[in-house]
């Protein structure tokens, strides 16, 4: 299938759905063979464990694929609409929609199907979700398979938007991710969307003034700022330790 | 009472209260520690009893009341401001320093009583090593009194259940406290156990001129030792007295065998 | 230990050290070290000052700090600064220039000393607000502080802002990088062999059990967060003068702080004796692997990342642990254990 020559919106759902399917299962495996077995020690050990998974894939893509960037098919021709001062894309429409289309969807499944009981079960106490007869092994490779797909998904976005691409193009996308959802507050699903909104318009915003130059660090002086006054980020609920 | 003068409040406690939330842990919390007492809190499950060892060690702050410890108000101060006043602690919950040995436990628990600066430890001064030396030897003095000598080099929490109860007094103790409050020291014990632990706690109270305040569910425990018992409920005192007292008061029978 | 024998074991080392520097810079009669060889041998010296240091904060006080890269930046670009700009006025006091021995003697401690301040000040900006965070969150912010140092340096025109800081002398030798890495490895080892070292372990085993045992928590982590801090600045200024171009922000990004962390990972995350392994490892095995990483760019990273995961795996503990290299190694087959001991001193 030729997208430069036929854009259309069918490709463009296969071609996603399809990436959402590949990241999943990358996901799972990532998960089987990394994660579960550093699970019952340290929180120490899974976070140089998860560094370690995401140099992993970005060097390794690298190796694979060479550094040099590639062309990302447009797989929807631009247009681009103005309502009176304001201009817009319909790429740009595309994926803000999308982005609030999975938002939901996330939601919908953490806080009203039975997996996404059982996910939130787990999240806050792994022993006794499994001493309650959840399959936590499963619960949990489905987490990572929900999450790499949603992460593929992002992928192509940007893609979309930035339509060149290389192996290291997560490399900071990835890292300001995790910050947007420490601000949002980790375990917040609309936190971290409003995490990543302020994130990205806070570099837009800088990237048009003078100090352009300091677009980069935005983020994570935004991420300081708000712990500082919020050490749980925006909407995150604060967890005292029982003594 | 008798013609001996009245020894002086070690421990004063008024109103004290600490909601979370909506939920009141503890309510017009009212306490009279006196020196050289052995004072027992006892109450149901959930009561509120380790909440309230929470309040006056600092881990949480009071929405009201005052704390006043030797005519120290330390209501709202951080937990190492108060213990350097003097006030030490153990966990219900065993929080022993897991990846160090038994002998290391007890020499970090003396930190505070350190006098050298950060210069004399990178530089290897005289004072550090004599320093080093006195902790060394206070600390295994205090293990000897445990019978937990011969394990200094293990890993704390390599020792049995009841050797850890005994190792975290032993740490409190190498603070150097003039208040020493114990939360639940013999759970987990079998009775013989707890009867050896309730007749060293005793001897440690006149060994070390301590005051001891106890918190335990064993209520045999506490009518063998206490000389003051206070019983909670839901956050509240409910009755407070001698242990023949606190046997008869109807409110503790209700508390204890009524609401249960 | 008493001061005599102390000065007389500094004397010795310092002897040593200049020995090995004489050979390592001229040689020995027809004998010469190979430049590329001499080159690794240094990159391990400033690799272990690294690794130490950071496992003063991470392995001993168990506050996981992924900034590293940002300290060695502040120290490596204040230490160059006081060298380009400053250093032949400097020189000039004892009538000498850089390019002489007694000029660069004078300069490089100096430098350094301004380095170690700068970066210790920096820690102190970054510790004091980060600290109040655990685990992930402190872990991200260190990394974002990191990057915002990288980013203000990027914009510096005076230190060359992207393009690296040219015009250096390269002043920094053999002798200067390792009395460095001994004094690093003989502060570290003494902090944590004292109360001081006994109270940071204590936050990392149980920071509520520390608070009630009287140790103020936040003092003591911002503390080793700060001599930490200060003698990745050392790291820098050794770095930063090394060679003729050598510093470039884009070196001193986080892949950068991540690379210390293998180190100490590697050899057994609070160990001293581990992290100067990890550092010698980390720092040998890209130029073994250069041929392959030259035909398969990136193949050095995916062997880190690999690494990385097989250890935390099989052995998240590192291939030490919290063990030390001692003389009882030696002793212990001969005599009968020594009684329990929580660690012996380490005098300078």
């Amino acid at each position: 299938m030729n997208l430069d020559a036929a854009p259309s919106i069918l490709g463009a759902i296969v071609v996603t759905m399809g990436s959402m399917a590949i990241c999943a299962g990358i996901g799972i495996i990532i998960e089987r063979f990394a994660y579960r077995p550093v699970r019952q020690h340290s929180r120490l050990t899974s976070l140089i464990t998860a560094i370690g998974v995401s140099l992993l894939l970005e060097y390794g893509g690298q190796v694979v694929f060479t550094a040099n960037p590639r062309f990302f098919p447009q797989m929807i021709r631009s247009e681009t609409y103005t309502v009176g001062p304001v201009q817009i894309t319909n790429q740009s429409l595309l994926i803000i929609v999308v982005s609030i289309i999975l938002m939901f969807g996330l939601e919908f499944i953490v806080h009203k199907t039975k997996i996404g009981k059982a996910m939130r079960a787990v999240s806050h106490n792994l022993s006794v979700a499994k001493l309650m007869g959840i399959n936590t092994d499963f619960v949990i490779a489905f987490t990572f398979a929900l999450g790499s797909a949603l992460a593929a998904a992002a992928g192509v976005m940007v893609a979309l938007a930035i339509p060149k691409i290389d192996p290291l193009m997560g490399l900071m996308t990835g890292l300001k991710a995790f910050v947007a959802a420490v601000l949002g507050g980790i375990g917040s699903i609309p936190g971290a969307m409003l995490g990543g909104m302020i994130i990205g318009l806070m570099e837009t915003w800088i990237g048009s003034t003078s100090y352009s130059t300091y677009r980069d660090a935005v983020a994570f002086g935004v991420l300081i700022l708000i712990l500082i006054v919020r050490p749980s980020g925006i909407m995150g609920s604060t967890t005292t330790e029982k003594v | 009472m008798s013609s001996a003068p009245a020894p002086v409040s070690v421990l004063k406690v008024d109103a004290l209260t600490k909601r979370f939330g909506g939920l009141s842990a503890v309510k017009e919390l009212s306490m009279d520690v006196k020196a050289g007492a052995l004072y027992g809190l006892i109450g149901p499950n959930g009561a509120g009893k380790t909440t309230i060892f929470n309040l006056l060690t600092g881990v949480y702050s009071p929405t009201e009341g005052t704390i006043v410890f030797k005519g120290t108000s330390v209501a709202g101060l951080k937990p190492y401001e108060i213990t350097k006043l003097g006030v030490a602690r153990t966990f219900q919950n065993i929080r022993l320093f897991a990846d160090m040995t038994v002998l290391e436990n007890v020499m970090t628990a003396h930190h505070i009583r350190s006098r050298q600066f950060l210069i004399d430890a990178v530089i290897g001064t005289g004072r550090h090593q004599r320093e080093e030396r006195e902790t060394r030897d206070k600390a295994m003095e205090l293990l000897k009194i445990f019978d937990l000598d011969s394990v200094a080099g293990e890993l704390a929490t390599s020792l049995p259940y009841g050797n850890q109860r005994r190792l975290e007094i032993a740490r409190a103790l190498a603070t150097e406290p003039s208040l020493l409050l114990l939360d639940e020291p013999a759970a987990g014990m079998n009775p013989q156990e707890a009867v050896d632990l309730m007749n060293l706690i005793k001897w440690l109270r006149d060994e070390f001129s301590l005051t001891i305040l106890l918190v335990e569910h064993n209520m045999k425990v506490v009518m063998g030792i206490c000389e003051r018992i206070q019983v909670i409920d839901y956050g509240k005192s409910i009755a407070l007295g001698t242990p023949d007292e606190i046997q008869k008061d109807p409110a503790v029978i209700e508390a204890y065998l009524g609401g249960a | 230990m008493s001061l005599t024998r102390k000065v007389i074991y500094i004397a010795i080392g310092l002897v040593i050290l200049l020995g090995l520097n004489q050979v390592f810079e001229h040689g020995l009669g027809d004998f010469q070290i190979n430049g590329y060889y001499a080159r690794i041998v240094n990159l391990i010296g400033i690799a272990i000052t690294l690794a130490v240091s950071l496992n003063l904060i991470n392995g001993l006080a168990g506050q996981f700090s992924l900034g590293h890269a940002g300290f060695m930046a502040v120290g490596g670009y204040s230490a160059t600064y006081v060298t380009v700009f400053h250093g032949q006025q400097i020189a000039g006091l004892i009538g000498s220039s850089l390019g002489e021995v007694a000029g660069s003697a004078l300069v490089m401690p100096i430098s350094l000393v301004v380095g170690a301040i700068a970066a210790a000040a920096a820690g102190l900006v970054v510790g004091v607000p980060s600290l109040r965070l655990k685990g992930d969150y402190l872990a991200i912010v260190t990394l974002g502080f990191g990057e915002i140092i990288r980013v203000i340096i990027l914009n510096i025109p005076a230190v060359g802002g992207a393009t690296g800081f040219t015009n250096t002398t390269p002043i920094t030798n053999f002798f200067w990088i390792f009395s460095m890495a001994i004094l690093t490895i003989i502060i570290v080892a003494n902090i944590r062999s004292s109360t001081f070292g006994r109270a940071l372990s204590a936050i990392r085993e149980d920071e509520i059990a520390a608070e009630a045992m009287g140790i103020n928590t936040t003092r003591y982590k911002v503390m080793a967060f700060v001599i930490s801090a200060a003698l990745a600045g050392v790291a820098g200024g050794l770095s930063g003068q090394l060679f003729a171009n050598p510093l470039n922000p884009q070196n001193l990004n986080f892949v950068k702080s991540i690379e210390v962390i293998v180190m100490i990972v590697l050899g057994g995350i609070g160990s001293i004796t581990g992290a100067v392994f990890g550092a010698a490892t980390i720092t040998i095995l890209p130029e073994a692997l250069r041929d392959v990483d030259r035909q398969f760019p990136g193949m050095r990273m995916v062997i880190y990342s690999l690494l990385l995961i097989l250890l935390m795996i099989f052995r998240p503990q590192g291939l030490l642990g919290r063990k030390e290299f001692s003389l009882d190694w030696f002793r212990r087959k001969k005599a009968a254990p020594a009684p329990p001991a929580a660690g012996g001193d380490t005098d300078v």
